[in-house]
């Protein structure tokens, strides 16, 4: 068996997979805050409480309603975007024009509120959720055994990533949101309806962190606090990347997930801390993120 | 009347005025001074010391956000900090006095908060929460990992000893008064510095940091300053706080502890002297009372309302709004 650096082959490339696929998740959670943070200046600190009903979501419709795997991917993210658009037209619009430490407090508050209801309900030992049956098994690649799950998860994330994207900075509605972010009122001039922008925009956002949270459900532990975590996390991914750069949240998210990959095969102790500690760095080097701008 | 004995006359009223309005804050603590120092015959005095605790974290963090506007997300990590280094010490070496095991906590506390704020202090608002959130996880997995935090278990039995060597700490009263006199000290020093010349660059800061730029103040150093002496304060409240309950555990590390603090400063009142004192009371009471009922389980989501409740219609806290109330009735 061929070797790099001591390593075999066969666990560099597994733990590489597992780095692109944990990259994938940092990637569709930060481009929602980032998305976020754009046209609201909100730090979302519920977006791990989000991305943890999605999963939740999908387990319980699966296990009381039987919904399956495919209708949940559109279901849960549809339900949880709604959940997403209550707390912005009753809670973080009225205070809209406060110092945005506020709406990250309360957001916080949000947080605490769903994580701790959840955990009462379905305590913190989480739920299974069983691999829908035509993504079981895998292929060989060779040098690897890919399970087919993970393909998927890879592909469905990016192509999620692509099209957020592509809808921000190339359609029509991408342009108002844009604009939106640069003078709201000046839309609002124009005849643009900016306060149910901003609500959709939230949801959105909040959306695809639901989505990131179905895609979650058949490879990760399921539990009320799975999203607190990751949450932080994706925080630091956010201030590597940059805030504002909605490319530079997918491509510093995907970047991540692969160092810490790789960290976890070469020195597995530092493994959970080595985001962190990129993130020093890059303060270090560029406190405004790789691909943020000057603030 | 001349015009000359009127505007006597009033500043005269405005002087009686001062004077009474001092002569009331005296009263007002003096009789807290009093409660103090009665209540451990009335209350259990752990749980006292544990309120006051909190409440100087609280005043420490409340240095940082109420007066220089700097929202940190990350000071837990002093509060553990603090905490494990004055376990650790007190724990293994058994010639060590309290005092200086607490001091030495304190000051570890006072170097990381340095090393946080360099990296920190050029991003604002809530990238600043961001980053200092970050900052306080790397702590956290260094506790998790490092051989002489105990892991998941913390560090327990530690030490209470004796102060200078000579005043029995195990002994529950004499653990309150030093901890009394302790958080009184802290309390008193940031009044002081609160209105100071620097205390008042540091509001003159929060309101408008171009301004304070261009009137010539290095608006960093004020800010890097500010944040050490919030980090060292914080650093003595867990040292403390180690010593009180004879442990020091993860649960100090975890960023929902930087929550609480800020939940507790809010609550009370951001950026006034008492509110936070008051807030830490409250919210070291609430838990505890719900802790013991039927609402065991809903100690975080009856927390998360409070958050919620507060950022959206008391934002100035108790205190804060306690005195709009008396402004604008008796003023």
């Amino acid at each position: 068996m061929s070797m790099i650096f001591g390593v075999p082959m066969a666990v560099l490339s597994g733990q590489l997979l597992i780095g692109i696929i944990n990259g994938a998740f940092y990637a569709l959670l930060s481009l929602g805050l980032a998305v976020i943070f754009g046209l609201l200046k909100i730090i979302n600190f519920a977006h791990g409480a989000m991305y943890m009903l999605g999963a939740m979501g999908t387990v319980i419709l699966f296990d009381n309603l039987g919904v399956n795997y495919w209708v949940a991917l559109f279901l849960a993210p549809v339900l949880v975007g709604i959940v997403g658009v209550l707390v912005e037209y009753f809670l973080l619009r009225r205070i809209a024009g406060q110092d945005h430490i506020y709406s990250l407090l309360l957001t916080f508050g949000v947080a605490l509120i769903m994580q701790g209801i959840l955990t009462n309900i379905y305590g913190v030992s989480g739920l299974r959720y069983s691999m829908p049956d035509m993504f079981k098994g895998g292929v060989n690649l060779g040098f690897m055994f890919l399970p087919y799950y993970r393909a998927w998860v890879i592909v469905a994330a990016l192509l999620v990533c692509f099209g957020t994207w592509f809808m921000i900075e190339k359609t029509k509605l991408g342009a108002y949101l844009r604009a939106g972010t640069e003078d709201s009122q000046l839309m609002q001039g124009f005849g643009i309806n900016v306060p149910l922008l901003v609500s959709l925009t939230y949801g959105f956002g909040v959306m695809l962190a639901a989505f990131a949270g179905v895609l979650a459900a058949p490879i990760y532990s399921v539990t009320p606090v799975m999203g607190s975590h990751i949450l932080i996390v994706v925080f630091a991914v956010v201030v590597i990347g940059g805030l504002g750069s909605i490319g530079g949240a997918i491509i510093t998210g995907v970047l991540m997930g692969v160092v810490e990959g790789l960290t976890k095969t070469f020195y597995p102790p530092a493994s959970s801390a080595v985001i962190f500690l990129v993130m020093v760095i890059v303060l270090m080097i560029r406190p405004h993120g790789l691909f943020g701008k000057e603030a | 009347m001349s015009q000359t004995d009127i505007q006597s006359d009033i500043q005269k009223t405005i002087l009686k005025q001062q004077k009474a309005e001092d002569r009331r804050k005296l009263m007002l603590n003096g009789i807290l001074l009093v409660l103090l120092l009665l209540a451990p015959f009335v209350m259990y005095p752990v749980f006292l010391m544990k309120i006051l605790c909190f409440a100087l974290f609280a005043v420490a963090f409340n240095l940082l956000f109420g007066f220089t506007g700097l929202l940190s997300f990350g000071h837990a990590a002093f509060l553990a900090t603090g905490g494990y280094t004055t376990g650790y010490l007190l724990s293994n070496f058994s010639g060590l006095t309290t005092e200086m095991g607490i001091i030495a906590g304190t000051l570890v506390a006072a170097v990381l908060g340095l090393g946080f704020a360099l990296l920190s202090i050029r991003r604002q608002g809530i990238y600043f929460a961001m980053v200092t959130l970050a900052l306080a996880q790397l702590v956290f997995f260094f506790f998790v990992q490092s051989p002489f935090t105990g892991g998941e278990d913390g560090l327990h039995g530690v030490p209470r000893g004796e102060l200078f060597g000579l005043i029995n700490l195990e002994d529950n009263l004499n653990m309150y008064y030093f901890v009394l006199v302790v958080f009184l000290a802290c309390y008193l020093l940031v009044q002081r510095i609160v209105s100071s010349p620097y205390g008042h660059v540091l509001k003159a800061i929060k309101q408008n940091e171009p301004r304070a730029v261009s009137l010539g103040y290095k608006v960093d150093r004020y800010k890097v300053l500010a944040f050490v002496i919030s980090a060292t304060l914080a650093g003595l409240a867990g040292s403390m706080k180690s010593v009180v309950f004879q442990l020091a555990s993860l649960n100090d590390a975890h960023w929902h502890m930087s929550g609480e603090v800020i939940l507790m400063t809010l609550v009370g009142g951001v950026g006034t002297l008492l509110g936070p004192v008051l807030g830490a009371t409250l919210v070291v009471n609430i838990e505890y009372q719900l802790g013991q009922g039927p609402l065991r389980d809903w100690v975080d989501p009856i927390l998360g309302a409070i958050f919620v409740l507060t950022v959206l219609s008391f934002r100035s806290g108790i205190v804060g709004e306690v005195q709009k109330f008396v402004r604008k009735n008796m003023g």
